[in-house]
């Protein structure tokens, strides 16, 4: 199929992000072929399961409508989702690239109408919300998701739950028998746009985080902020689902750590800041606090206002600390423990939850990138040797969204720059 | 660079002083402040100065407060700082050096007793090559007198008679003990070795 169709003029975007839409729809709009593979059942990545976006506090869900309707709208963007690149051969202007489809075992005739969830009984942890609450092993990924086409969960192949689905659907979508594909694609140049990843709390011993339950991560608490989130938007504690009150938040969880991440996240102050309107906005009454336990907050340039105007908000404080450690109440309470350096103050500070400002890796670390790849000392991509392949978004470095478009732009020019210089010798020769 | 015999010559600026003098002392400009190993010492609430006041004062030329702090005697090393330091700073072995490096300037806390106890350590260490621990335990629990040595005496008798009976302790320890068979040539390591500090330090022994 995509084999016949990709060329070496072609750009192959890995990745279905923000970063990697944004890079795909530049390139295609330059007049440029492109395929864009994503690996999960959807596009959006880790921005669609974001509450509110810091600055300007709007929903994800409008930028992202704004960038799939551009996909949709441009004819020379090919979407390839749960698809992976297992290889890449050859070099800049003339790449051999071999993709792996899994089987989604839904076709496209698929409505979107949910009939097959209602007839499945199986529940699966739900990927979108980390787990946070369950959804039938039928499931739409979210409600933007792109395409809008429901997936069957591998689990229930082979079960009477893949054949009730199967008689469920009257447009005939479900496929069972539906077997994973590869393909070998030809291309120019690689935008790697496979974002990050949250580091793994768990390795962060000190904090508890997987032995008590009321520390979460940050990007748990985005999705307990979320109206359409596990909680329809209340800050509800895990261990008994009492209402927070009083939230504390551990910045540089794990980065800025010789032991974990050597890296600055850099987003992640701001994401803390952003968080603590979350907590005002869902005690109307003025009954939530907010303490930040921060080393300094790095709020870089614009953002300064942003930063100045929490620290004018009542219902936050700033504790200058990297907290020792944790310890755990018999109400579920967590006892903060550490030293304040402002005057050098001891404290064991109680709160009723706590978030971790967890740091971003690169998604790519640990899978194996072509050898070609450069990366710096925390994995994220720089871009290959021979300059056909490049990183874009949070895949070359820890960006907030605007930052992350302004790089993918970046690289789709790098990428249509390749593909010029290929189509010239070509026709030189 | 560090010369000999000028440590006047740095004392303007203690922090290179740290870095050429003291075990380890070059990590204390990796400090951040972060405060993570002030807040992990279990005998952090028992002194004035964490290892993270300590550097910053290193850092504020503050010499005198912080050799003759006795922070650095409080240490047991149990390292929980070192886990914990996000820069992997090697705190322990900073506050020994820092500790070692007071006392051959004169300058740590008289009557400490980290400090005292450290010093009959080493004399009785060094004496035969071989630590005499009935000797050594005894000189700790006489330290503050005979009244105060026999009640410690017999607090303890009972561990005491214990360690006798699973031959653990050698009454015959006390008539000298056993040592190296080469006594000269160790005191001639030793003193060589303290030479050679010395002279690294630019103190005079
Ligand atoms: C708690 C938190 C809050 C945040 N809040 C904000 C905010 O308010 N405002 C803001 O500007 N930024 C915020 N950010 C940062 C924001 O999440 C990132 O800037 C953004 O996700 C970067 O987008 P991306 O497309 O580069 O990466 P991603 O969103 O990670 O997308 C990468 C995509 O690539 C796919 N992929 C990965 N590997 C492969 C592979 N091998 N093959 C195919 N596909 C693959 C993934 O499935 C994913 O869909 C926040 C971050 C955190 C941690
Ligand atoms: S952005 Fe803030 S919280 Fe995140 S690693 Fe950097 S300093 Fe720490
Ligand atoms: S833990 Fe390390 S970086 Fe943090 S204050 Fe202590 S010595 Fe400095």
């Amino acid at each position: 199929m995509t084999g016949n169709i990709a060329t070496n003029r072609t750009v192959l975007v890995v990745g279905g992000g923000i970063s990697g839409m944004t890079a795909a729809l530049e390139a295609a709009e330059c007049g440029k072929e492109v395929i864009l593979v994503e690996k999960l059942p959807t596009l959006g990545g880790r921005t669609a399961r974001l509450y509110r976006y810091f600055p300007k506090m709007c929903h994800p869900t409008c930028g992202l409508e704004i960038n799939l309707r551009r996909i949709k709208g441009n004819r020379k963007v090919q979407v390839l989702t749960m698809t992976e690149v297992v290889a890449v051969q050859g070099r800049r202007g003339d790449y051999r690239v071999s993709l792996r489809i899994a089987p989604r075992h839904v076709n496209e005739n698929c409505t979107a109408c949910g009939d097959c969830a209602k007839a499945v009984d199986a529940e699966i942890p739900d990927p979108f919300e980390y787990g946070l609450k369950t959804t039938k092993a039928a499931y739409l990924p979210h409600a933007m998701a792109y395409p809008q086409r429901y997936v069957l969960d591998p689990s229930i192949i082979g079960t009477a739950d893949a054949e009730k689905a199967q008689a469920a659907c009257k447009v005939g979508a479900i496929d069972v028998a539906m077997a994973e594909e590869t393909v070998d694609i030809n291309v120019g140049a690689v935008i790697w746009a496979t974002g990050w990843k949250p580091y793994d709390a768990e390795k962060i011993q000190p904090y508890g985080y997987g032995r008590f339950k009321n520390v979460i991560t940050s990007l748990e608490f985005e999705r307990l902020a979320d109206p359409a989130g596990p909680t329809g938007g209340k800050l509800l504690r895990p261990s008994d689902g009492k209402e927070a009150r009083n939230i504390a938040f551990i910045q540089c969880a794990g980065s800025r750590d010789e032991n974990h991440l050597r890296h600055c996240s850099r987003i992640c102050c701001m994401a803390s800041l952003k968080q603590t309107q979350y907590v005002r906005e869902a005690c109307p009454d003025g009954s939530g606090k907010s303490t930040i336990y921060y080393i300094d907050i790095r709020a870089i340039d614009r953002f300064e206002d942003f930063y100045q105007n929490v620290q004018k908000d009542p219902s936050v404080s700033f504790v200058k600390s990297k907290v020792a450690r944790i310890a755990e109440g018999e109400d579920g309470n967590l006892v903060l423990h550490g030293v304040n350096t402002e005057g050098y103050h001891r404290y064991a500070a109680d709160h009723d939850l706590v978030v971790l400002a967890v740091g971003m890796e690169p998604e790519a670390k640990g899978i194996r990138l072509p050898e070609d790849i450069v990366t710096d000392s925390s994995g994220f991509i720089e871009g290959s040797k021979d300059e056909g392949m490049f990183g874009a978004g949070a895949a070359a470095s820890p960006l907030d969204v605007n930052r992350a478009t302004q790089s993918a732009t970046a690289a789709a020019l790098r990428a249509i720059q390749v593909i010029h210089k290929t189509a010239a010798t070509e026709t030189a020769a | 660079m560090t010369t000999a015999n000028q440590p006047a010559a740095y004392r303007n600026d203690f922090l290179k002083e740290v870095e050429a003098n003291v075990e380890e002392g070059h990590m204390v400009k990796m400090c951040m402040q972060c405060g993570v190993c002030a807040g992990s010492c279990p005998l952090g609430s028992h002194w004035e100065h964490s290892p993270q006041k300590i550097f910053m004062m290193i850092r504020a030329g503050k010499r005198e407060e912080v050799l003759t702090s006795d922070a650095m005697w409080m240490c047991t090393s149990c390292y929980n700082c070192i886990a914990r330091c996000p820069r992997k700073l090697p705190i322990t072995h900073i506050m020994h050096g820092l500790a070692n490096y007071a006392h051959r300037l004169g300058l740590a806390p008289k009557g400490q007793p980290t400090r005292d106890f450290a010093v009959m350590f080493w004399n009785n260490l060094t004496k035969t090559g071989r630590v005499n621990e009935l000797k050594l335990t005894l000189g700790h629990y006489f330290k503050d007198g005979i009244g105060a040595g026999i009640k410690k005496g017999l607090e303890m008798k009972g561990v005491g008679l214990g360690l006798l009976k699973a031959k653990r302790l050698n009454p015959m320890e006390i008539l000298g003990g056993h040592k190296l068979q080469d006594l000269a040539g160790f005191h001639a390591i030793v003193a060589k070795a303290r030479e050679i500090e010395d002279r690294r330090r630019g103190l005079s022994s």
